[in-house]
């Protein structure tokens, strides 16, 4: 934050005549709280309030027609004590992982392409908004155009047995677990490769100079220059993809065709039914884990110092 | 720039061939079905096209058992547009708030970073909750428009933390010298500098809202807005018409994607030209 300007804002005050000077000096003590107001009461009443509805409701109890204020433990018990909450959670952190792992490497890989051995500017923002306009399309037309390719007698597979590698159409790769963790990427690697080339681009490339100068290898330069200051871009893009894919359930139900779970889906199912006190218990469980996650990968960086 | 000197090595070609790939990764499948929307009356979901027409965007317009796809359409560009606006004024503001240190300003940070990563379907479902226990109507324009600024609110913020981070206050020192109120500091001196990244804002607002859906599911009430009509279709339409209207709404975005991109570029062209006159 900038807060260099204070003093020269004090002293420009002081110079001013009086009574301006008094009046001044009190709406600015008040302007930020009118300025931010707006933010804060958006954030307030569809964010703060709304989760803390759910926490009040994940205590109430229901039955096949409507829930009731009570104060009850069930809807945890109901829920820790299922083995299908586990399978479920396992099957999403793996989601996760997956997903982390393949973005992280595609982002840093383009990311690196990007902001290194491209050496024109302009170049550069035009490759740099090519990988950023699908991040303004629509992910459900996205997750779509997948199935003409990957289908039973999608593009792969007549490939593939064209070419003779296959016999039989390969039946893994729509509605399967593999077409999510693949749309996952499709749709996420941008979160990666946005925030790692935006911190890229700040390192100083004298330091890059030294080290050539000093004898490393490209390769050595890449591990012990690049990656250690692009780590705050990294944390940045590991904390969209994973806090993205743990709280996902329309990536897992198109692309699995219902086969797969995630915790989303869990809770988009028990609000269909409406057994909204269940739903909200899995929330807040859910809410717990992705803050405890995001809690830890922040303690790499300091993300208001990295903007 | 120096970076790995002038020489183009192997590493280079293999990167490109890697960039090239991940474009082509990026765009092949909305390729796809962008050529699959013209199959022929008889065609498929997949190859062979079985003949070349616009039969499935007709059928788009005129089928409707499909559900309400004008009125999707419309509510869904009001909804972006107000998210836009809103976005834009809001970010800016809480943006000027936060050169400064007030009270709670830590807490309205953190507020803010928790928009982005608490999951859409928790803001969702928090919401629902909260209307129909308060029994309000949850209606696209007012629940589902506050589920939309949760989502963008937080970038626009973190955009305009970016561009004061790197704005110079020496600008606004000697407008000040040179005796401009604190509003025509802004007016003049500050606004202008800040207008392309507020267009990036709103390009934000606008195309995260018109294609959000998660957190449109349980806010928006009894009627729907286009994302939300889309995944209706995808449950029960096994026809290219999927695909046709696929196409439309990411012609659409990267119509929108190409207004705003142009704005930008006539902005700085005439600060390149205006800045050229003075010198």
């Amino acid at each position: 934050m900038t807060v260099s300007a204070a003093p020269s804002e004090a002293s420009s005050a002081s110079a001013a005549p009086r009574s301006g000077g008094v009046r001044r000096s009190v709406l600015r003590r008040v302007a930020p709280y009118l300025q931010a107001g707006p933010l804060a009461l958006t954030l307030l009443v569809f964010l703060l309030i709304p989760i803390l509805t759910i926490v009040a409701v994940s205590f109430w109890d229901y039955d096949s027609i409507r829930i009731y204020p009570d104060f009850v433990l069930t809807n945890y018990e109901e829920l820790l004590t299922s083995p299908v909450t586990w399978k479920t959670y396992l099957n999403t952190v793996k989601f996760a992982a997956l997903t982390w792992v393949i973005t992280l490497l595609i982002g840093f890989t383009v990311a690196y392409f990007l902001a290194f051995h491209v050496q024109s500017t302009t170049w550069q923002m035009v490759l740099f908004l090519v990988c950023t306009i699908p991040f303004w399309t629509s992910n459900i037309i996205r997750m779509i155009s997948w199935i003409p390719f990957l289908g039973r007698n999608g593009l792969l597979n007549s490939g593939l047995i064209s070419a003779g590698l296959i016999d039989q159409p390969l039946e893994f790769l729509l509605f399967s677990d593999f077409a999510v963790v693949l749309a996952f990427v499709h749709l996420y690697a941008l979160f990666m490769v946005v925030p790692i080339f935006n911190s890229m681009m700040r390192i100083d490339r004298a330091l890059v100079e030294a080290a050539r100068d000093g004898g490393a290898s490209a390769a050595q330069v890449v591990w012990n220059v690049i990656l250690p200051l692009a780590k705050p871009g990294i944390a940045i893009g590991s904390i969209f993809v994973v806090t993205l894919v743990m709280g996902d359930f329309i990536t897992v139900r198109l692309m699995s065709g219902g086969q797969s779970a995630s915790i989303g889906l869990m809770i988009a199912n028990e609000i269909s039914l409406l057994q909204y006190p269940a739903a909200a218990a899995n929330a807040v469980v859910l809410l717990a884990v992705v803050l405890i996650m995001v809690v830890a990968m922040l303690r790499i960086v300091d993300i208001r110092k990295e903007l | 720039m120096t970076g790995t000197g002038n020489r183009r090595g192997l590493s280079f070609y293999l990167l490109a061939a890697f960039f090239g790939l991940f474009v082509l990764f990026l765009y092949g499948p909305i390729a796809t079905i962008t050529i699959l929307s013209f199959q022929g009356p008889e065609g498929g979901l997949t190859f062979p096209m079985n003949g070349v027409s616009l039969h499935w965007f007709r059928n788009l317009f005129e089928q409707q058992a499909v559900g309400d796809f004008g009125g999707s359409f419309r509510r869904s560009i009001a909804l972006g547009l107000t998210v836009m606006v809103l976005t834009v004024l809001f970010s800016l503001l809480a943006g000027f708030a936060f050169r400064r240190r007030f009270l709670g300003s830590g807490a309205l940070f953190y507020l803010a970073v928790a928009s982005l990563i608490v999951p859409s379907i928790l803001v969702s479902l928090g919401i629902g909750l909260l209307f129909n226990i308060l029994g309000i109507e949850p209606t696209w324009y007012g629940s589902a428009l506050g589920a939309h600024l949760t989502w963008t609110l937080p970038f626009g913020l973190l955009i305009v933390f970016a561009i004061f981070n790197r704005f110079n206050p020496a600008y606004e020192e000697a407008a000040r010298d040179l005796g401009a109120t604190p509003w025509q500091t802004v007016r003049h001196v500050v606004l202008p500098i800040l207008l392309p990244s507020l267009i990036g804002v709103g390009l934000f607002g606008f195309t995260l809202s018109y294609d959000e859906f998660a957190r449109t599911l349980m806010t928006a009430g009894s009627f729907n807005t286009l994302p939300l009509e889309i995944y209706g279709m995808t449950t029960n339409v096994t026809t290219p018409v999927l695909y046709a209207l696929g196409t439309l709404t990411t012609l659409f975005s990267f119509t929108v994607i190409g207004l705003f991109l142009a704005g930008v570029m006539i902005l700085r062209r005439r600060r390149l030209r205006r800045t050229g006159g003075a010198a």
